[in-house]
This record gives C-alpha cells, sequence and structure tokens, in this order.
C-alpha cells in the first residue's frame, strides 16, 4: 500500500495530495528547478524520496514529487518563485518530528528540506539572543548557550531530533512551558521568503514592532504563511539549582484538585506534570524512574532557581502537596536522581511503543478543572472501543495526551483508534477546550477543527492565509479544514458511533 | 446574542452600508496614541463584566467595555495580576483600550508583552461578523493566533468584543534598590544582570543628577528577593516611594514625562518619541532628555530633533522610533513598514474590515484605492 492507509477510511477522505506522481510534471519541474539548485540538492527517484514520505504521524504517507534540499535563502527564492510560476505546491519540512502530518508530502509538490539549514549564526550572550537557520536543532541551542550560563526554554520532548524551523512552525511546547512560556514567547524574530519571493521579517531584536504583530501568526502556522529561513530566538538564565517532586496519589481526582491547590497557592512550578495508573504501570518497567506503582496517579513537581528559592519553594509545594493527599513524596536529593524521575515522564512514548504494536498520541488541552470528567470519560471509551489508553499530562496547563495503543496491521483496530482519538477530541471542546494543544493540526485533526470552530472563524482563517500566500502554494490542505470538508465530515459525524450494519467496510 | 454586542453589530452593518467610518472609542484615554482618529465614535463600553474568572486556571475571561481599574480589582482580591503592567492613562481605561492598544508597563521585559498574555478573542469584524479566535486554555494551537494579533491592533480589524488573559499570582515580596550610574554603565548592567537568575522585575535609568540614578525593582519570593538584593547592592528605596516611582513610568506622570527638562538639555522639551531598540544597543547619542526602561530596550526621548533623524537612528540600531504623544491629527506616528510588510497589513485589513469601517489609518497608512 503505497498511499492511503486504513486510518484514511476512518477520516472519510484521504488528506489533498494524496495520490499517484505525474511522471511528466515531475519531469518539467525537475527541469524548471535545475537552474536553481545543484544536483545534490534535488531528489526524484522514489528510493531517494523514500524517507520523506511521512512524518512522526506514521498513518499517512505519501512519495513527494520531488525534495529540494537548498542551502541558502536565494535559493529558496528561486524554489518558491518557480514552484508559484508553474503551480506547484510547496510542503517546508524541518526534522520530520511533527506528529500530526504537518510535513505530509503532497503528490504533485515540492517537498522542501530545510535540514542544510543547520548554522548558528551567531549566540550573543550579553544581548542573550542566538541567531540559527531554521534546521538548527532544539538541544545544540541549549548546549551551546550552557558555556554562558544560558538556555533556550522551549523543550518538547522531541527536542534531540526537532528543528527551531518545526518548532516555529508549530508552535512547540514542551514540559516547561507554564513558567517559560512557548516557542512564540521565547522567538523574538522571524526571517521567511513569502510565496512570491519577497523576504520579510516578522518581529525584531527590539521587544516590538511597528504595525499589526505578525509574529503570532507565524508561529504556528505551519508552513501555510511563509518559508522560514532564520530566527533569532531569546536565550534565559539556567537556573542555579532544579529539584524536583515524586508524589503519589490513590484517586486520579486528588492528582487534579492537588495541581488546582498549588496554583491557589500562587506557586507557578517550573514544570508539573500528571501520569495515570495506566502511564506509570507502561512506564516503570522500561525506565526504571522510581514510580510508585501502586499510584493512581502521580504528579512530577518542579521548583528552579537559587538555592535558597528553590528550598523554600519546594517546602511550601511538599505542604500542599500533602494537604491534598499525596500518599508518597519524594524530592530528588540530586541531579541525577532528579534527571532520572524525569525519564520515565520523557521516555512515555517509547515505552507506549513497546507495550502496543503501534500507539496514537493525542493532544487535547482542555480547562484543568474538569480532567477528572474527562478521565473518567476516557475509561468508559477504553471500553467502548476495546483498547487501552494510558494518559500523561502536562498538568500545569491542561495539556492531555493520551495514548490509544492498537495494531496498525489490524484494520478494525486502526478504524477504532482513530474513532477513539477523535471522540476525545470533540470531548476537549466540549469542555472549553482544544483539539491541539502543541502537536498541531496538519492533516490529523482537520475534522476537529469542524467543531471547534464556526464557519466565518474558519473563513477568516483562510482569508490570514491568502493575506501571506495568495496563491496557496504553501502546505496546501493542512491545519484548516475547507468548509465543503467540514459539511461531509458533519454527515459523517451525525452517525458515527451509531451505523446500521457496523459489519460493512465504510468509506 | 446579547443586546449589548448586538447593538454594536448594528452600528457596524449601519456604517458599513452608508460607508461611514467609525472610530471605536471608550474611556478615550489613548486618543494621543497612535493616527487621527477618523468617523464617529462607538463605544463599547455598554458591553462589560468579567465572564468567567477561575484563579487556579491562572486565566480571566472578560467583555472589553469592562473598565480596567475594575478588573484589576478583581484580580487582585485572589493574589493575582496582569504580569505585563498595562498603563492607563486615565480613569477610564478599559480592557478592550488596554488590549487593542498592546501597550505593557515597567514589567514588560522580564514578564513578558500583553499579547503574550491573550489567549483567546471574540472580535466584530467589518462585516458585522462576530469571530472567535483562540480560547480559554493556556496551549492552543488550533488555527492561527489572530487573537494575538488583534493585542496592538488599535481597532483596525475589528471591535475586540472579549478576550481570555492568562493571570499570574502577584509576587510575595517587592524592594526596589537604586544606584548611581551614566547611562552607559547602567546599559551595562541592566544587561549583565539580564543574563543571570535575578529576580528583577522591572529597570529604569535616569539622567536626573548627574551622574544618572538607576533604579531596579525586585519581586518574587522572600529568598528570591533577598539573594538578588545582596548581588546588587545600592540603596533600598521606601516602599512609597517606589510606588509612586514605578506607577509614574507606567502612567507616565512621572516628572520627566510631565516637566520641562533640566539640563543636560538646554533646549525647549519638544515631543516625547519611544524607541524600541534591542537592549545591547550602545547610547544613542541624540540631544534630548532621556528616560531608559526594559533592561535598555526602551528608550524615551524628549527631543526636537527631526523625525527622519531618529527613525534612522533607530532602524541602524535594530529597532524603531514613535512619536508617542502625537499631538490631534498627525499620521507619521510610526515608523513606515517595509514594502511586503505593508501589503501583508493591507490584506489582512481587506480580510476583517472590507470596506474600512475601523479606525482608518490609525496603525497603519491605508491608501483610498483598494
Amino acid at each position: 500500500m503505497t498511499q492511503a492507509t486504513a486510518a484514511d477510511h476512518a477520516l472519510g477522505h484521504a488528506p489533498d495530495g494524496v495520490g499517484p506522481i505525474d511522471p511528466a510534471r515531475q519531469r518539467l519541474v525537475h527541469q524548471a528547478l535545475k537552474r536553481c539548485l545543484p544536483d545534490d540538492a534535488l531528489l526524484v527517484h522514489a528510493e531517494d524520496t523514500r524517507p520523506y514520505e511521512c512524518d512522526g504521524l506514521t498513518m499517512f504517507h505519501q512519495l513527494p514529487m520531488l525534495v529540494a534540499l537548498p542551502r541558502s535563502e536565494p535559493q529558496v527564492i528561486e524554489i518558491l518563485r518557480i514552484c508559484r510560476d508553474l503551480a506547484v505546491p510547496v510542503v517546508p519540512r524541518g526534522a520530520g518530528t511533527s506528529l500530526s502530518g504537518g510535513a505530509l508530502p503532497h503528490c504533485g509538490g515540492v517537498l522542501l528540506s530545510m535540514a542544510r539549514f543547520d548554522r548558528i549564526v551567531s549566540l550573543d550572550p550579553r544581548a542573550r539572543i542566538a541567531v540559527v537557520q531554521p534546521g538548527v536543532r532544539n538541544q545544540l541551542i541549549s548546549e551551546r548557550a550552557a558555556r554562558h550560563g544560558l538556555f533556550y526554554a522551549p523543550d518538547p520532548s522531541s527536542q534531540i531530533a526537532c528543528s527551531i524551523g518545526g518548532n516555529v512552525a508549530e508552535n512547540s511546547g514542551g514540559v516547561h512551558c507554564l513558567k517559560y512560556g512557548l516557542t512564540l514567547h521565547n522567538v523574538m524574530r522571524v526571517r521567511a521568503v513569502l510565496s512570491d519571493g519577497s523576504v520579510v521579517q516578522f518581529g525584531s531584536e527590539a521587544l516590538d514592532s511597528p504595525g499589526l504583530d505578525l509574529l503570532p501568526l507565524v508561529v504556528g502556522s505551519e508552513g501555510m504563511l511563509a518559508v522560514v529561513t532564520e530566527v533569532s530566538v531569546r536565550l534565559l538564565p539556567r537556573p542555579a539549582l532544579a529539584r524536583c517532586i515524586l508524589a503519589s496519589f490513590d484517586r486520579v481526582e486528588a492528582a487534579a484538585d492537588a495541581v488546582a491547590r498549588l496554583i491557589g497557592a500562587g506557586i507557578i512550578p517550573a514544570g508539573l506534570e500528571m501520569m495515570d495508573g495506566a502511564a506509570v504501570a507502561m512506564v516503570e518497567p522500561f525506565a526504571k524512574a522510581g514510580y510508585d506503582t501502586q499510584a493512581a496517579a502521580i504528579l512530577l513537581c518542579e521548583s528552579d532557581g537559587t538555592a535558597p528559592e528553590v528550598e523554600d519553594e519546594v517546602a511550601r509545594m511538599e505542604s500542599v502537596l500533602r494537604a491534598a493527599g499525596a500518599t508518597r513524596l519524594n524530592v530528588s536529593r540530586d541531579e541525577d536522581e532528579r534527571l532520572r524521575f524525569w525519564a520515565g515522564r520523557k521516555n512515555a512514548f517509547p515505552a507506549a511503543g513497546r507495550v502496543s504494536p503501534d500507539y496514537y498520541c493525542m493532544d487535547g488541552t482542555i480547562p484543568r478543572r474538569r480532567l477528572g470528567d474527562v478521565l473518567t470519560a476516557i475509561a468508559q471509551m477504553q471500553l467502548k472501543y476495546g483498547l487501552r489508553c494510558p494518559n500523561v499530562f502536562h498538568a500545569g496547563d491542561g495539556n492531555l495526551h493520551p495514548l490509544i495503543l492498537y495494531d496498525a496491521n489490524d484494520p478494525d483496530s486502526c478504524v477504532r483508534a482513530e474513532a477513539f482519538g477523535t471522540e476525545i477530541l470533540e470531548l476537549c471542546v466540549q469542555v472549553g477546550g482544544t483539539v491541539t494543544g502543541e502537536h498541531g493540526v496538519g492533516v490529523e485533526k482537520l475534522n476537529t477543527m469542524c467543531q471547534q470552530f464556526d464557519p466565518g472563524t474558519l473563513q477568516a482563517f483562510f482569508g490570514v492565509r491568502r493575506a501571506f500566500d495568495d496563491a496557496q502554494i504553501l502546505n496546501p490542505g493542512k491545519a484548516i479544514p475547507t468548509l465543503a470538508r467540514c459539511a461531509e465530515f458533519g454527515r459523517m459525524h451525525v452517525h458515527r458511533g451509531n451505523l446500521p450494519h457496523p459489519d460493512l467496510p465504510r468509506f | 446574542m446579547e443586546p449589548s454586542i448586538e447593538s454594536l453589530v448594528e452600528r457596524v452593518q449601519a456604517a458599513r452600508a452608508a460607508r461611514t467610518p467609525l472610530c471605536i472609542r471608550a474611556g478615550g484615554t489613548k486618543d494621543f496614541y497612535g493616527g487621527p482618529l477618523r468617523g464617529d465614535a462607538l463605544d463599547p463600553r455598554g458591553h462589560e463584566g468579567i465572564v468567567d474568572y477561575e484563579p487556579s486556571e491562572l486565566v480571566v475571561t472578560v467583555r472589553s467595555g469592562t473598565p480596567l481599574a475594575a478588573l484589576q480589582s478583581a484580580l487582585d482580591a485572589r493574589g493575582q495580576m496582569l504580569a505585563f503592567e498595562p498603563p492607563h492613562f486615565g480613569a477610564g481605561a478599559t480592557v478592550g483600550g488596554c488590549v487593542a492598544s498592546g501597550l505593557a508597563g515597567p514589567r514588560r521585559a522580564t514578564a513578558g508583552a500583553l499579547r503574550d498574555f491573550v489567549l483567546g478573542a471574540h472580535l466584530l469584524d467589518g462585516r458585522g461578523q462576530v469571530l472567535k479566535f483562540g480560547g480559554t486554555v493556556m496551549k492552543n494551537v488550533a488555527g492561527y493566533d489572530v487573537a494575538r494579533l488583534l493585542a496592538g491592533s488599535l481597532g483596525t480589524l475589528g471591535v475586540i468584543l472579549q478576550v481570555s488573559l492568562k493571570v499570574l499570582p502577584k509576587p510575595a515580596v517587592e524592594a526596589t534598590l537604586q544606584l548611581e550610574a551614566d547611562e552607559a554603565g547602567a546599559l551595562e548592567r541592566m544587561n549583565a544582570w539580564g543574563g543571570q537568575p535575578l529576580a528583577i522585575s522591572a529597570t529604569c535609568w535616569q539622567c536626573g543628577t548627574k551622574p544618572g540614578l538607576l533604579s531596579v525593582r525586585l519581586s518574587g519570593s522572600q529568598a528570591s528577593v533577598d539573594s538578588a538584593r545582596r548581588q546588587i547592592g545600592g540603596s533600598e528605596l521606601a516602599a512609597p516611594l517606589a510606588e509612586r516611582l514605578w506607577s509614574g513610568l507606567r502612567e507616565q506622570t512621572d516628572p520627566y514625562f510631565t516637566d520641562a527638562p533640566a539640563s543636560p538639555a538646554p533646549s525647549t522639551p519638544g515631543p516625547l518619541w519611544r524607541l524600541s531598540v534591542p537592549s545591547t544597543a550602545p547610547p544613542l547619542a541624540l540631544a534630548g532628555a532621556q528616560l531608559i526602561e526594559w533592561g535598555g530596550a526602551l528608550r524615551w526621548l524628549r527631543t526636537a530633533e527631526p523625525a527622519v533623524a531618529l527613525r534612522t537612528r533607530a532602524q541602524a540600531l535594530g529597532g524603531h522610533a514613535t512619536r508617542f504623544r502625537a499631538g490631534e491629527g498627525r499620521d507619521d506616528v510610526f515608523t513606515p513598514l517595509a514594502a511586503p510588510l505593508a501589503a501583508i497589513h493591507q490584506r489582512l485589513k481587506r480580510q476583517f474590515d472590507p470596506d474600512r469601517v475601523f479606525n482608518r489609518g490609525r496603525l497603519f497608512p491605508e491608501p483610498d484605492a483598494h
């Protein structure tokens, strides 16, 4: 199966741009791009383009018509001008770690890999600003800044591999966002090329810019507004010390209540993560983090700062957690132990891959006060769909990652996983949350976007897109569903879960 | 639809049909800021009140006509605050005007900009539609972040009806320290402190008396304020004086903004310019009286220098210059935009307000033909 997968059927229809490649069109575009790119910067043969057929969302794959690997901004400008003239879609790609299919190729399009933009252009410790190319790995910035006592705060769990360009496209978060913010809060300036080839700077290294603040549109735009060629990120002073409390609870609700009490006490932890009992049971044998496998839920609560600050804050956190009914508390004694506490949480996804052939990671955000209701509903859905679903939760900012365990080789299991995920996201919207906290919409959540936004707002999103890319060649078909798609999904949706003749194949 | 929204929608539709522009204006406290006021006044103050506030969620949802002071006292009662420390510039300030102006106070450099705290917004656009962007949760990447685009949009895209803002706990302890320093020395220190884990929440340098006075506000837990106090040194300002200093900077009631400048600027005061530059930019070397905030990133200048000289200097340093208190009718308040950016502005305007009903020319030039 080269193009669609079983999951497409559950979605109603395949994403845009999934289909066979037209060889004549491929030759034409290849010839045109050869004018501006050397041979080693263009891939056309299937054996070369295969590594690009999907990103971190492996449910969908599609060979790109061509892969372009530019090294310079003038090459990016030329590629975009040529593609615009020929009406060829362009799909920008960083490290390909997106979990929502944001970098899924287009069968008639050019996959624009920014991997060769891999230089840290400058790192000014006095200004606390690093200027980096988009292909630079997230973690490399903090590694380079460490010698100056500085770090780059957003730390998505893929930080070893993911690129800053991809982080800008997705507005990536991580486990420290509650205190240190998302990518948007840590990016000062983005230099980018528009689809018409013009070069623009959004933001600056000052704290504001004249005119409308376009940076929040560009950050999180999933590669649909502009192609990023350079980013200025803000570096923060590295805290002298960090300590982590590991707290066990015998009820999930008690853990959720503890989170509300911490915040209510005026404490903003550097990290605040929750895992339910099923997630702990999945992770502990694999990561040996020292988690309490008897607990219904555990919390990881981190304090950072100077030594006296941390001592003071940890004491306050401990007393709040005890009052909230924690059954066990461990405070990390040294850096090794702190990292071991985190190793369990950071290995939740690989652990899911060990206990199940496949897993489907959801990414809804909910108001924290609804956590108990949502977890209870997910427990019931496990029975309904016959699939297990451990939960990890960025508790501080309400971002829930249910991990639906399924088997991709079993088409029925795929369909159930997809429907399970959709129902979780619908619930997130119902309780006042959102279908994606940090992974992006990509191709994955197009349908649930129809539930979160009304037609007027969706139309406004398309207007925003046209304001930047009037030819609409950048990453078409991603992130914002067309009204036609929503209408079609609405028809399906009315009957979902209630289909007559459930044994018949659908769509 | 709530009646207070309905009446606004009717006004917008009537204005659109009659092709008469509207000027969104509540308390009028920020009339001085931005391009000229054109059109009939549209007052959103009938649409007011806090919609939802749950302190443990760190989010408040509030209607735009709500007095800013009312919102802040509701937060204060629960030990929380708007961390961007917005200026009021008068008793009539509303939440809508606060968000639309996008202005932040002394805490900006360390806490973040107003737009960093916007989580969601409802907008009445130029077609008379109510659009709902973002939400009430802290992490949300569904759809383009239009709610944050509205921060500082000066009403050019529509009437902000409601916003959801992230709020933060108030610091347990605050202290203000003062040190003598000249301009270059103050810039050096502010930037060096910025690279260290110190509980600084605001900085200001003034040149009133030679060589100049650097003020630093510390905010946080007792432990963090104590350790920063030891590291920074200087003399501590009594709490009431500290409060007067920082609120005077935020509201521009400080003598720097209200008085004719003393030496070293012998010339007449001239208008107030706001130069936003990278914090490490060297001393400006421009004539006039200066006050520095935001760790060096915000340089106020009362000067008679021509706009072009100020803009050229600010741009060479990587920033921009704004004629902050412009006086009526000026349309050269902001630094002109590069052509591709200006084109995006025109297209966004056309998307949200195709008949150019709202706040024409308040933030960027709007050519008559489109």
